[in-house]
């Protein structure tokens, strides 16, 4: 759940303000930064729980080595956020242990992003 | 599956994968450039293609050296694919990639892997909690968002991305609580007999000398040779703690950037089953090589830190003389262009590595950092493999990384051994009693990098 | 710690496999001094790379001895695996639900049936249900459209095979068996009344030894006697991600560990000492695996790898004693889990002396000498 951010911006482009959710909460984030970028922006603490233990995971590398960054991104489990853009209207959630799989979700995986 | 023939695949948009590309293509080679992220530039000259002038500025001059590289990547014929992560690369050079979820194979003549290097693992207690990040992550972050933590930021380790960092850092406005070095007074006493040939590399020196001279001007509080890290915190971190001297401190963070070097990223060259080395001053395997960087797998070379941890300057010139050697290889010049156009390269390049054997004794990363001492340390942060299960394996008669992953699902998990590959290969050197080199590595499998299912089986 | 290497025991057991380790784990339990030789990290394992069925249904129907063999090995499997845990603490997460074998044409469905009810006829005991697609899918939720039926035993099982072969090093162990790693057998002398097995770096003796080198038998097994003609069969299997319990029991070609993970196989190939990928063989099982169960499509893969089986010609094991150098033997086959609990318990009392098990007549290597020619393709 996001909290007061551990980061904040030091310089300021000339990106702009875009709308994502995480675990359905509105996140506003700027434009062009990675999701894991844009998550730990926003104030985003742990992304995920590991399998084995459940024990709380968040970026460790930024460059695609860890694996620790793993999030759902539009109802596809265990994506790379530090490799993925963020994008305007983004529905990400937090991983907690093993990844479902599409017949097990616990709600009905929507596709479409919403415009 | 459909195989699209070409000269040479280039793998790694960093400066040795730029570089090799550039000069392949200028000798009318045809060649695609594979590399997984948005734009060209690799780990060093990450987001530059992006950042504001502002931010190359904060970030210093060396991270400006990327933009004429990037800038003649764009006016050469290469053709540069983003986005395209390799999951396998076989050793009759069919290399296959995933892009916009689509699997896609090229039957290569020849490959040059330029796979650069990673974080080396920082396996202490606490290493896996949230707010526990890379240095390397951390420049990442200000490189391509421009943004940086706040709230008490200890950084600690050793080598010179760590004080680079610590300068970057001062520069964009962000307050550093402590720097804690776990290099020692012996460590320059070691380093001390390559320091004449390295004044000779006096740019680098200096370099060096002006970033702890900045950090002490701003008066960031500097613990040297600091030993028994240990990071605090139940589900995030509250402190780092460590002993200078017999003394204990403990000092209060949100955020800990941990950095002891990188190593060579050796996935690509591994699973080839190419033949590998340790080399003791860098403590990494690096896969074995010919002056042009060929790999003992036929038609397949190697440059840039992948072949061992040179810099961007060094990559960017081995990745020339690679290019130069598989255009021979491919028959487009002939022996004596192929040398004549190398010998001022190798010149640089013997300059340019004059400063390593002082760096990698300066910065040597301190035993207990590399092979906890603790048994309760996590090393295979995916699995939750710790230290002494490993030391356990070994006792029931594991004579090796790999049944050590069979006894323990040790580098099983997603990052494919990534994290622990070399904690691993260690720890059972030092409890066998046996080099590294006798130990070996993991056996590497692919997919290198992940792909579904679905998408393998569309392939 | 080179000092208190044993040199001499009652059996050396060479190879530390799952054909190896279970024998050891065996004879070390019935009293015997049982020195294991193994290879390095790097060899070729079959036991690091195998799929970790228990499986009986349809295996032997042109060598019923084969059919039982296995059968007994099945049954005698929740006794090794409660002996194990208490043992060794090691869990080997046996589960033995029974198993389905997909069926992906009415003739493929046609021909199980009637390979099934031949073996039922001819075994008795031999429980097994057709089910079409409809029965299937109550059974099997998530099974694709293009899964016409399948077979199903109730004597069908699965084990976790990295923690079986952890449990039988640690069980051997705890029974005072010693394994020795990196120990490459360079020949084998025969002397009276005892073996020397030379290694690069020493010299064991012992008044009987057991060859377990899988595709190393070939060679060694000539040494005393023996004939073990068997060759690599690679096979290649792809393992996912953990992810949420799906499927409760184990398949021919796909099975949930029970970490989580799903692993998906498996292919036969003779290719020589080759146990690399092919890209074309893991998209054939991935296009297998995602017929089977939609669902997976979107699963991650962690790793692939081919790892050799070891193969005789008629494809079934090879268990002898030497003739001409009695007190040497030679175990070999390709089913080292499910095979393990009879490997356990009831190769030991022959190799101490006993009478050869009355099943295991069929299996001696002489019967590649007679000029036949085999197939392993059944």
């Amino acid at each position: 759940m996001p909290t007061d951010s551990l980061f904040r911006r030091v310089d300021v482009d000339g990106s702009r303000l875009i709308t994502v959710t995480f675990d359905d909460q509105p996140l506003q984030v700027p434009s062009g930064l990675t999701v894991a970028a844009a998550l730990l922006l926003a104030g985003v603490r742990y992304f995920r729980t590991s399998p084995v233990s459940g024990e709380a995971r968040a970026p460790y590398c930024m460059m695609g080595v860890c694996f620790e960054c793993l999030v759902e991104i539009n109802g596809v489990p265990s994506r790379q956020s530090c490799l993925i853009e963020v994008a305007d209207g983004m529905r990400i959630r937090s991983q907690q242990g093993a990844r479902d799989l599409p017949f097990t979700a616990s709600e009905p995986v929507v596709m479409e992003v919403q415009p | 599956m459909n195989l699209e023939p070409i000269d040479v695949v280039v793998i790694g948009a960093g400066p040795a994968g730029m570089a090799g590309a550039r000069t392949l293509a200028e000798l009318g080679i045809s060649v695609v450039l594979l590399d997984e992220q948005v734009a060209a530039g690799g780990q060093i000259y990450r987001g530059i293609a992006s950042a504001s002038p502002a931010r190359r500025e904060m970030l210093g001059t060396d991270y400006g050296d990327g933009v004429p590289l990037t800038d003649a990547l764009k006016g050469s014929t290469v053709r540069h694919e983003t986005g395209a992560s390799v999951w396998q690369v076989t050793r009759e050079r069919q290399v296959h990639y995933l892009k916009d979820g689509r699997v896609r194979s090229f039957a290569a003549k020849t490959v040059l892997l330029a796979t650069g290097a990673m974080e080396r693992p920082f396996p202490i207690p606490g290493w896996t909690l949230p707010g526990v990040m890379t240095a390397g992550a951390a420049q990442i972050l200000l490189k391509t968002a421009g943004i940086g933590p706040q709230g008490p930021v200890v950084l600690a380790g050793c080598g010179p991305l760590l004080y680079l960092l610590g300068w970057q850092y001062l520069r964009a406005g962000i307050e550093i609580s402590a720097l804690v070095d776990t290099s020692r007074r012996e460590d320059y006493w070691r380093a001390r007999g390559h320091l004449l040939k390295a004044l000779r590399a006096w740019p680098y020196l200096r370099k060096g000398i002006s970033l702890l001279r900045a950090l002490r001007k701003n008066e960031v509080p500097h613990y040297t040779g600091a030993e028994g890290l240990q990071i605090e915190g139940e589900a995030q971190v509250q402190a780092l703690s460590f002993v200078v001297d017999g003394q204990q401190h403990r000092l209060p963070a949100s955020t800990v950037l941990l950095h002891q070097g990188v190593v060579p990223n050796i996935q690509f060259t591994q699973a080839l089953r190419a033949q590998h080395r340790w080399d003791d001053a860098q403590l990494c395997f690096v896969p074995e090589t010919d002056h042009w960087g060929r790999l003992d797998v036929p038609f397949i070379s190697a440059a840039g830190d992948g072949t061992g941890i040179g810099g961007a300057q060094v990559a960017a010139l081995q990745g020339q003389l690679a290019a130069l050697g598989l255009a021979r290889d491919l028959g487009r010049i002939t022996p004596a262009q192929r040398d004549s156009r190398a010998a001022p390269l190798r010149d640089q390049l013997e300059k340019n590595l004059r400063i390593r054997p002082f760096l990698d004794a300066l910065y040597r990363p301190r035993d207990e950092n590399r092979i906890p001492p603790r048994d309760d340390v996590t090393i295979c942060r995916c699995e939750e493999v710790t230290a002494g299960d490993i030391r356990r394996f070994v006792e029931l008669g594991c004579s090796g990384p790999n049944q050590a992953k069979s006894f323990g699902r040790c580098g099983m998990g997603p990052c494919q051994g990534r994290m622990c590959g070399l904690t691993v290969t260690e720890i059972i050197a030092k409890t066998r009693g046996l080099s590294p080199d006798e130990v070996g590595y993991f056996r590497i499998r692919p997919p290198i990098k992940p792909i579904t299912l679905g998408e393998l089986a569309s392939g | 710690m080179t000092n208190t290497i044993p040199t001499s025991a009652d059996v050396i057991v060479v190879g530390g496999g799952l054909v190896g380790m279970a024998v050891a784990y065996g004879l070390a339990k019935a009293g015997t001094s049982t020195l294991v030789l193994d290879q390095g990290d790097d060899a070729f394992r079959a036991s690091r790379g195998n799929f970790g069925l228990v499986w009986v249904q349809g295996k032997g129907f042109d060598r019923l001895e084969y059919s039982r063999w296995t059968r007994l090995s099945a049954l005698a499997w929740p006794g090794l695996a409660e002996g194990l845990l208490r043992e060794t603490d090691v869990d080997v997460r046996l589960k033995q639900p029974g198993g389905f074998h997909m069926c992906f044409s009415d003739n493929e469905l046609a021909e199980r049936q009637s390979r099934l009810a031949g073996m039922q006829a001819k075994l008795g005991d031999y429980p097994f249900e057709m089910l079409d697609q409809a029965d299937l899918n109550a059974r099997l939720p998530g099974i694709g459209p293009k899964v016409v039926g399948a077979s199903y035993t109730p004597m069908d099982g699965h084990v976790n095979p990295l923690k079986l072969l952890r449990a039988l090093h640690a069980g051997s162990r705890y029974h005072g068996a010693t394994v020795l790693g990196r120990m490459s057998v360079e020949r084998i002398e025969f002397l009276p009344g005892e073996f020397a097995v030379v290694t690069s770096q020493r010299r064991f003796t012992a008044p009987r030894i057991v060859l377990a080198a899988g595709l190393g038998n070939r060679a060694l097994a000539e040494q005393v006697g023996l004939h073990a003609p068997v060759a690599p069969n690679r096979g290649q299997v792809l393992v996912s991600e953990r992810v949420q319990s799906f499927l409760d029991y184990p398949t021919i070609n796909v099975r949930q560990t029970d970490e989580g993970t799903v692993q998906l196989g498996d292919s036969m190939e003779e290719v020589g000492f080759n146990d690399l990928t092919t890209t074309d063989v893991l998209a054939k099982i991935a296009q297998r695996g995602v017929t089977t169960f939609p669902l997976l499509a979107g699963v991650r893969l962690v790793r692939a790898w081919g790892a050799l089986r070891v193969m005789s010609p008629d494809g079934y094991p090879i268990y002898q004693q030497s003739d001409s150098h009695p007190g040497a033997f030679v175990v070999t086959c390709h089913s080292g889990v499910t095979l393990a609990a009879a490997h356990a318990t009831r190769m030991a009392p022959w190799i101490r002396g006993g009478e050869r098990p009355e099943e295991l007549a069929v299996f001696a290597g002489e019967r590649f000498l007679t000029g036949e020619v085999f197939s392993h393709a059944h």
